[in-house]
C-alpha cells in the first residue's frame, strides 16, 4: 500500500535508499543494458548462470528512485531462483513486490521486466 | 450583546473559529505548494487538498473529483457560464438563465451577448420565483445551458431548482446553478436538484474570503467539456490553472464539515428567529411588507420595504446594526435594486427595502434589540417624512404600486 | 528529529508571521465585505486601500489605483496577455514573447493562439536572455504586445530590461512583464523602467497564497478586456468580493520587503553563492546553468553528471531537504524543462539539474547542512549508476 506522503511504499523507499546487488559482476555470463527511451532512465543487469539457476545478480541503474528501487528489488527477486522460475517474471509482479508503484512510474517495473528478458535471451548455456 | 449587531450575512460572514484553526498550519509551517511533487511540504499541501474535496463533496451530495477550486463565487460563476459556452458554441449559441441572477453570473451573460451569443432572462414573479413552465417555454434546440441560482441574496426565496432540473434534464442540457446562498444552510444536493454544475462560496458559510469551488459533475453520459478561464500549468486537470491557495482552500473543506454537522438544526433556529424578527417588526410597524416567497426562503433572510422611509438613510442611520439595503455589489451606486425591479416593485419601495441576514451567532436578544431599533428608527423617519404622511391617508401603499409582470422576457 | 531545510521558495514560500499578525484581525473581527457601507465594510476597505498602496510603493507605481488585485499570479498573468490582447484585437493580432518563459505566459499565449493570435516566441541565449536586437527585428505593425519573464523560476536570469522596454516603445509596442519570481527579491520600479503591465504574485515572497497584483500603467486599463465579471471591485477590472485577510498579509510582506529589500537581496546572494562555489569545489563534475551576473539573487540551478536529477531530489527529501528539479517522469511528456532546453541546454546535462531556491527562512545553518549532505548523497547516486 502506497504512503500518503510520496505515493511510494516503504519498500520501495527501503530499495532506493538501501539498493541489493549494486556492481559490475565481472565473470557475469548474462547480461543486458536496456534504456528507456522516452525519461532516458538506464538499466544495466548482470547475472552469473550456473546449472541453470542464478547464483548471482547485479545491477547498475541510472534513473529515478522508482527504477533504482525496482533495479534493487528484481535482482533479489531473481537470486538463487531456477530459470524457468524467472522466466515468466511480468512487470505487475515487480511492481506488486514493490508495494505498489504510482501510474507514472510503472515503467520502472517495465525496464527491469525487460532487463531480465534481454539477460535471459542472450544467455547461451556453454555445453559440457 | 455586542455592538454593532452584525446582520449582513448573505454580503459576507465571520470565519468560524474552528476553521481558522484548521487554516493556521497552512499559514504557517504547513506552507507547501500542492504542485511540489518532490517533496514532503507539497505531500502535505496535496493531502490537505484533498482531504477538503472530501468535505465539500460530501456536504453536496458529489464526488471528491468533481470539485474544482476557484477564487470565489463570481469566478465559479464566470467558469460555468463562459466555460460552458465556449466548450459547446458549435452545438448552439443559446443560454437560459433569469433576472434576480446575482452580478456575475448576468454580467458574465452580458459579455457573452457581444461575443454573439443569446441570453434569455427569465421574468420571476411577485415573490422572485421563477416559473418552471417558463424554463421549458424559453428553451430551444439551440439552448446549451440553463442557469438559475438556487436562493436569491436579496430576497432570499427558493427557486423550485428541483422541477426545473427535471424540465432540463429531460432535454439534455446543462444545468448550472449558482448555490452561494444554499450550500451549507439548506438541503442542497446536486442530484436531488439534478445539477451538472454549481459555484460555492467560502466566505457566504464561515469559511474565508478568496476561495470557491465549481462543482461539475462526471457521471454522465459524455464527460462535461468547460473552457478554462486561465491557463497555465494546468492545475485542477485543466480547468484553473494557479497555484492552489491552500489555506483557503482548507478552509473552505473544514467550512463544509461543519456546516454538514449544524445545518439543519441551524437552519430550524434561524428560522425561528427569522419569524420572531418578522412578527416583532410588523407589530410595532404599518405599511412595511417582507420581500421574496412567504415560505420558500432562506432560514435567514429578511428582506423588508418601509414605505416612506429612505433605505440608505435607515442603514445609515442604524449604527448599531449592520445591515445592507440593495447587495453590497451595488451599494456604491444609487441604482435601485434590479432584483426587487424584476420581482415589481416600484422604485420608491426599493428605495425603502432593507436587507437583514442572521447568522451562526446570532442570539435572541440581537433579534429582539434589532427589531426595536429598526421600529423605532423607522418611525423616527417617518415622523419627518412627506412621503409617508400621504401614504398614511392613502392607505396601503403596495396595492396602488405594484406594476404588472411583463409577460415577455426582458434585461433587467 | 530530523532538522528540516526547504530551498523551493520559487514554487513557494512560508508567510511572514508579521504578515499573518496584520491579517488575522481580518478573519475574526473584522470579517467585512470591503464594499459594504456600513462600518464593518468601510474599515475593510480602508484596509484594502492601504494594503494597495503598500504594494504600490514597492513596485514602484505612482498611483495606487492602477494596481488590480487578482488571485494570484497566473491570473494577474492571463489578465495582462488575454486582457489586452482582446481589448486591442482591432489594432493588431501580433504578439511576441520568448522561447523562456513560465507556463502560466507560455500556455495563455498557446491559447491565444487557438483563438486566432499570432505569435512568436523568441529564442534566449545559452544564459536565458532575450537580445535586443532580435527583438527589434521581429517587431512588425501588427505587434500589439510584448510579454516577458524577469527573473527565470528555473535559473534566476533577469532580462535586459531598459534596453528591452526601449526597443518596445519606441517602435509603440507595450510591455508586460511577468515578474512574479523578481518582485520581493530584486529591485523593480515600473515608473522608472516605464513598464506598462507587470504581474506579481504574494506567495513567492512571503506574502500569502491566493491573491496576485496587476499594474496597469494608466491609460491603459481602458482598452483591456476583464476576464472575471459581476460587480464593480477594482474598478471594473476583476469582479469578486476582495479577499480582506490575504491583500492586507500582502500589503504587509511588501511593506516589509520594501524596507528589507537591499539588505536582503545581498544575504541572500551570500548565501546563494556560498551554497554554489562550495557545492561545485567539493563535487566534481557540477556545472552551473543560468547566467552568473544579472540573476535573481536566491536561485542557483546545478547539473550533476551521472545523476537523475529526480532521483537526487527524491534522495534529498528523505534527508529533509527540499528542492525541485524541472525534469521528471511525470513532467509534461517527459521532456526535459522546456526553459533549460530553450537556452540550449543539452537534455542530459537537464535532466541531472536541480534547483535550489533561497528565501527568507533560509540561515547559514540550513546551508551547510545542505552542503554537508550533497556530495555524498551524489556520490552514492554515482555508484549506483553504469555510465561513465
Amino acid at each position: 500500500m502506497a504512503t500518503p506522503k510520496s505515493g511510494y511504499s516503504p519498500i520501495v523507499i527501503d530499495h532506493f535508499q538501501n539498493p541489493r546487488n549494486v556492481g559490475e559482476l565481472p565473470d557475469a555470463n548474462a547480461q543486458a543494458s536496456v534504456t528507456n527511451p522516452v525519461c532516458g532512465d538506464v538499466l544495466q543487469l548482470r547475472l552469473k548462470i550456473t546449472d541453470g539457476r542464478i547464483a548471482e545478480a547485479c545491477f547498475k541503474t541510472f534513473g529515478c528512485e522508482a527504477a533504482i528501487a525496482a533495479s534493487s528489488l528484481l535482482t533479489e527477486m531473481i537470486k538463487g531462483k531456477a530459470l524457468p522460475e524467472v522466466q515468466d517474471i511480468t512487470p505487475e509482479m515487480i511492481t506488486a513486490a514493490l508495494g505498489g508503484l504510482p501510474k507514472v512510474k510503472l515503467h520502472a517495473a517495465a525496464l527491469a521486466e525487460e532487463a531480465l528478458k534481454e539477460a535471459l535471451k542472450g544467455y547461451e548455456p556453454s555445453h559440457g | 450583546m455586542k455592538l454593532p449587531i452584525y446582520m449582513d450575512h448573505q454580503t459576507t460572514t465571520p470565519v468560524d473559529r474552528e476553521v481558522l484553526e484548521a487554516m493556521m498550519p497552512y499559514l504557517t509551517d504547513q506552507f507547501g505548494d500542492p504542485s511540489s511533487r518532490s517533496h514532503a511540504w507539497g505531500w502535505a499541501a496535496e493531502e490537505a487538498v484533498d482531504r477538503a474535496r472530501e468535505q465539500i463533496s460530501a456536504l453536496i451530495g458529489a464526488l471528491p473529483e468533481e470539485i474544482f477550486f476557484t477564487s470565489g463565487a463570481t469566478e465559479s460563476d464566470n467558469l460555468a457560464l463562459k466555460g460552458i459556452a465556449h466548450a459547446y458554441q458549435e452545438q448552439g449559441r443559446h443560454i437560459v438563465t433569469q433576472q434576480t441572477e446575482h452580478r456575475a453570473i448576468l454580467d458574465s451573460c452580458r459579455r457573452l451577448e457581444q461575443e454573439g451569443f443569446a441570453i434569455t432572462y427569465l421574468p420571476v414573479d411577485r415573490d422572485g420565483r421563477v416559473e418552471p413552465e417558463a424554463v421549458q417555454q424559453a428553451i430551444t434546440p439551440q439552448t446549451i445551458l440553463v442557469s438559475i441560482m438556487h436562493a436569491n441574496n436579496e430576497v432570499g426565496t427558493i427557486q423550485p431548482l428541483a422541477e426545473i432540473g427535471q424540465i432540463v434534464k429531460a432535454r439534455g442540457i446543462l444545468f448550472h446553478s449558482d448555490a452561494v446562498q444554499t450550500v451549507g444552510k439548506i438541503a442542497c444536493q446536486v442530484d436531488d436538484l439534478q445539477l451538472d454544475l454549481m459555484s460555492i462560496s467560502a466566505h457566504k458559510m464561515y469559511g474565508p474570503k478568496g476561495v470557491g469551488a465549481l462543482y461539475v459533475r462526471k457521471t454522465r453520459p459524455r464527460r462535461i467539456k468547460c473552457t478554462p478561464l486561465f491557463d497555465g500549468g494546468g492545475h485542477e486537470r485543466g480547468l484553473r490553472s494557479g497555484t492552489l491557495n491552500v489555506p483557503g482552500i482548507v478552509g473552505l473543506g473544514k467550512a463544509c464539515e461543519v456546516c454538514t454537522r449544524l445545518w439543519r438544526a441551524e437552519g430550524e433556529r434561524l428560522a425561528q428567529l427569522r419569524e420572531r424578527f418578522v412578527a416583532g417588526v410588523m407589530q410595532g410597524l404599518n405599511h412595511t411588507y417582507l420581500n421574496g416567497h412567504p415560505t420558500q426562503r432562506l432560514p435567514n433572510n429578511i428582506n423588508l420595504s418601509f414605505a416612506g422611509v429612505d433605505g440608505e438613510a435607515l442603514v445609515m442611520g442604524l449604527t448599531e446594526v449592520a445591515c445592507a439595503s440593495g447587495s453590497a455589489c451595488t451599494s456604491t451606486t444609487l441604482e435601485p435594486s434590479y432584483v426587487l425591479k424584476a420581482m415589481g416593485l416600484d422604485d420608491a419601495l426599493i428605495h425603502a427595502s432593507i436587507r437583514f441576514g442572521l447568522g451562526r451567532w446570532t442570539t435572541q436578544e440581537d433579534v429582539d434589540y434589532t427589531v426595536q431599533t429598526v421600529v423605532r428608527r423607522v418611525q423616527r423617519l417617518r415622523e419627518m417624512s412627506p412621503q409617508y404622511g400621504l401614504l398614511a391617508r392613502r392607505g396601503d401603499s403596495r396595492q396602488g404600486s405594484m406594476n404588472t409582470l411583463a409577460q415577455q422576457s426582458q434585461k433587467p | 528529529m530530523m532538522p528540516r531545510v526547504y530551498l523551493d521558495y520559487n514554487a513557494t514560500a512560508p508567510l511572514l508571521p508579521e504578515a499573518l499578525e496584520a491579517a488575522v484581525p481580518y478573519y475574526t473581527s473584522n470579517w467585512g465585505n470591503a464594499s459594504s457601507i456600513h462600518r464593518q465594510g468601510r474599515e475593510a476597505r480602508v484596509a484594502v486601500e492601504e494594503a494597495r498602496e503598500q504594494v504600490a510603493q514597492l513596485i514602484g507605481a505612482a498611483d495606487a489605483r492602477d494596481l488590480v488585485f487578482t488571485s494570484g499570479g497566473t491570473e494577474a498573468v492571463n489578465l495582462a496577455i488575454q486582457g489586452y490582447a482582446f481589448g486591442n484585437r482591432s489594432r493588431g493580432q501580433h504578439i511576441i514573447t520568448t522561447q523562456a518563459e513560465h507556463p502560466a505566459a507560455l500556455d495563455t499565449c498557446r491559447a491565444l493562439e487557438q483563438r486566432g493570435f499570432d505569435l512568436t516566441y523568441l529564442p534566449v541565449d545559452g544564459l536565458g536572455r532575450l537580445d535586443p536586437e532580435v527583438l527589434a527585428g521581429s517587431i512588425r505593425p501588427q505587434t500589439i504586445l510584448l510579454t516577458l519573464i524577469h527573473g527565470n523560476h528555473e535559473v534566476g536570469t533577469l532580462q535586459p530590461l531598459a534596453a528591452l522596454v526601449e526597443v518596445a516603445h519606441v517602435r509603440g509596442v507595450p510591455v508586460h512583464v511577468d515578474a512574479v519570481q523578481a518582485i520581493g527579491r530584486v529591485p523593480l520600479d515600473v515608473a522608472a523602467f516605464g513598464i506598462d503591465l507587470l504581474s506579481l504574485s504574494g506567495h513567492k515572497f512571503g506574502g500569502p497564497k491566493g491573491v496576485g497584483v496587476l499594474y496597469i500603467r494608466a491609460g491603459l486599463a481602458a482598452t483591456m478586456q476583464a476576464i472575471v465579471h459581476g460587480g464593480h471591485q477594482e474598478r471594473q477590472r476583476r469582479a469578486g468580493t476582495e479577499d480582506v485577510p490575504s491583500v492586507i498579509a500582502l500589503g504587509k510582506a511588501c511593506a516589509l520587503m520594501s524596507q528589507r529589500l537591499g539588505d536582503e537581496c545581498h544575504r541572500l546572494e551570500v548565501l546563494r553563492d556560498h551554497l554554489e562555489h562550495v557545492a561545485c569545489s567539493r563535487i566534481p563534475e557540477v556545472r552551473r546553468l543560468g547566467n552568473s551576473a544579472d540573476r535573481l539573487p536566491n536561485t542557483a540551478n546545478l547539473s550533476f553528471a551521472g545523476v537523475k536529477g529526480e532521483a537526487l531530489v527524491f534522495n534529498l527529501d528523505l534527508l529533509g531537504i527540499a528542492v525541485s528539479t524541472g525534469a521528471s517522469c511525470s513532467s509534461r511528456q517527459g521532456v526535459p524543462s522546456q526553459v533549460l532546453a530553450a537556452m540550449g541546454v543539452p537534455p542530459e546535462t537537464s535532466e541531472g539539474s536541480v534547483r535550489f531556491s533561497l528565501g527568507w527562512g533560509t540561515t547559514d545553518e540550513q546551508i551547510e547542512r545542505v552542503l554537508d549532505l550533497l556530495p555524498p548523497t551524489i556520490q552514492r547516486l554515482r555508484l549506483l549508476s553504469p555510465l561513465p
